[in-house]
């Protein structure tokens, strides 16, 4: 503290936006799967997909405050839209990934003009009712999506004409990890920047925006797209590795679930997302095995836990935890 | 030349309450204002119908001679005529850098940039922190909104609208639950402020009222009362009858 407190503002600034050797840490993990846990790199790939969509949510819900029960809506477009033209003959992944970010970006475009105009239970109501509204358009859409049957047939080239999607999840996992890494630079360039100072101004207080000259709906309807071009990015990377693509990736559980992954973790710090999914996935993949669904049980308490006792997630009771560490040192 | 700021009948009712009636009143620029009336005069209504928070049901508002009444409220900030609000209206997590940054972008059109980290920004981060020095407030500056004494928070609401750079500015009470030496400190800063800008507060303290406003505008029901300079108020029969009777009464 005292260090900032004679820092000139732009000092001040830098420092914020500083990478820290925890994140480096952070990342430098990411790599420990491939000689760890070898026989994991297929849950380990879909760990880092799960991040990539918290980490979309996070920029609407954490930064920007839009609460939004619907995002499977775009996960699922990016996953139908890249495995749709994997299926058609096009099996390119690089440029199937962006053909499927691109569509959910569009839809989600489509729909900022309208979740820009609300807040609070509308909002809900709203991103809702557009989740559902897709899943059963695409239910009903046979012919296209294969409906509850799923999306059959879906045949991926190699990455660059070199790397083979393997059984091993290798290259699906390193793969998910640089699209994952990538998303992050430029999510975690959006917060240090004017844009995001503003996204946070709208979090913090939606009155006092315009009171300031801003014009709040311009900067939802932007993040809203960016968000929806992420979680059609994730959509498409699991589209991708896994080769197949069913109505689940629409539904309203994903939703939920994404949602769930954001509040442990925490949101609004970027790395909730992250930790969240990592969590949520592994203890999915342990509890699981024999009750498929009592799992939900233990997900249920920990989220009542968690929201009762660390209301910023698990990273922001470890922040609290480590300022006070510090003050005491 | 025109007035700074300058209002034709306006008027506002939300059924039967009438709220605004006929309101005309005009700020030449530079001056420093002072609106007064009982509680339930229509004082922050009228801040509301000048921003642009409500509309009005019809009326003329004039900034600068040009016609604003249709105008959504952060065009009318663009244009500079800006507010501060009686309840803290603050971020509470951004440090006060941070929030007066962000009005400094907004205003310079930045606010869009994804791409470029804040502290690119140098110009505007010296500005901010020029603006939080002008008001005492630059030993605060790292440090979370909502962990600051109350008087300073109250003083960061005119930093946000400075950083505007106001033509007119509108004060809804700026001292409002500040303790009685502190708002007189508070009416020191708010003196200071550039001649450039039009000032016009609300304010329940008669001594502050008179001290630092060169005219008054006395507001009871929903009406103009009164206009005139702090001597000819404070002679006015009627004035200290509906106001300053009722209040010298209530605090005598």
């Amino acid at each position: 503290m005292s260090v900032t407190a004679v820092a000139s503002p732009h000092a001040y600034m830098q420092a914020q936006a500083r990478w820290t050797w925890i994140e480096v840490a952070f990342w430098l993990a990411t790599f420990l799967p491939f000689w760890l846990f070898p026989d994991y790199l297929v849950l380990a790939s879909q760990i880092a997909i799960t991040a990539l969509f918290a980490l979309s949510l996070d920029l609407i819900l954490g930064y920007a405050g839009i609460v939004s029960l619907g995002h499977a809506a775009f996960f699922g477009l990016g996953a139908y839209t890249a495995g749709l033209v994997a299926k058609h003959g096009w099996g390119e992944p690089v440029s199937g990934l962006m053909l499927g970010a691109a569509v959910a970006g569009l839809v989600g475009y489509a729909a900022s003009l309208i979740v820009s105009r609300f807040r609070h239970l509308a909002l809900i109501m709203i991103t809702l009712g557009m989740g559902l509204l897709l899943t059963e358009l695409a239910n009903s859409l046979h012919w296209l999506t294969g409906g509850t049957d799923g999306l059959q047939g879906v045949k991926m080239w190699p990455i660059f004409n070199k790397f083979r999607f393997d059984l091993y999840g290798y290259t699906a996992y390193s793969y998910s990890l640089i699209v994952l890494f990538l998303c992050f630079l430029v999510a975690r360039r959006i917060i240090n920047s004017p844009f995001g100072l503003s996204l946070r101004g709208i979090r913090e207080n939606p009155l006092r925006m315009p009171a300031l000259g801003a014009s709040s709906r311009s900067h939802l309807r932007k993040i809203y797209t960016i968000s929806a071009v992420m979680a059609g990015t994730a959509g498409a990377l699991l589209a991708q590795t896994t080769e197949t693509v069913s109505l689940e990736v629409l539904g309203f559980q994903r939703s939920a679930d994404v949602l769930v992954i954001l509040i442990l973790g925490g949101a609004g710090r970027l790395y909730g997302g992250l930790i969240g999914a990592i969590i949520f996935m592994v203890a999915r993949d342990q509890f699981s095995g024999n009750t498929p669904q009592f799992w939900y049980f233990w997900i249920g308490a920990l989220l009542v836990a968690v929201v009762m006792f660390l209301p910023n997630g698990i990273l922001g009771g470890l922040a609290k935890l480590s300022s006070a560490w510090r003050s005491k040192a | 030349m025109s007035a700074a700021l300058a209002t034709r009948g306006l008027d506002k009712s939300f059924g039967s309450l009438v709220v605004a009636r006929g309101i005309e009143f005009s700020l030449p620029h530079g001056a420093r204002y002072a609106l007064i009336g009982p509680n339930g005069a229509g004082k922050t209504t009228l801040i509301n119908l000048i921003t642009g928070m409500l509309r009005p049901d019809s009326g003329e508002i004039l900034l600068g001679g040009e016609p604003i009444t249709a105008l959504p409220p952060e065009k009318r900030v663009s244009r500079g005529l800006v507010r501060t609000f009686q309840i803290n209206t603050l971020f509470p997590h951004l440090t006060p850098l941070e929030a007066v940054t962000l009005a400094v972008c907004e205003r310079e059109g930045v606010a869009r940039t994804w791409w470029r980290r804040v502290s690119a920004y140098s110009g505007a981060l010296d500005e901010a922190h020029g603006i939080l020095s002008s008001l005492m407030l630059d030993a605060d500056c790292y440090r979370p909104t909502r962990e600051l004494p109350y008087g300073r928070q109250r003083l960061l609401e005119i930093a946000l609208a400075l950083a505007t750079r106001p033509k007119v500015l509108l004060l809804d009470e700026p001292a409002a639950g500040v303790p009685r030496d502190e708002s007189a400190e508070l009416f020191a800063a708010i003196g200071n402020l550039s001649r450039d800008i039009t000032v016009l507060f609300i304010e329940h303290d008669m001594n502050l009222v008179f001290r630092f406003a060169s005219r008054i505008i006395v507001m009871v029901g929903g009406r103009v009362l009164r206009e005139g300079s702090p001597d000819e108020i404070a002679a006015d029969p009627r004035v200290r009858e509906v106001y300053l009777g009722k209040s010298h009464a209530r605090h005598g």
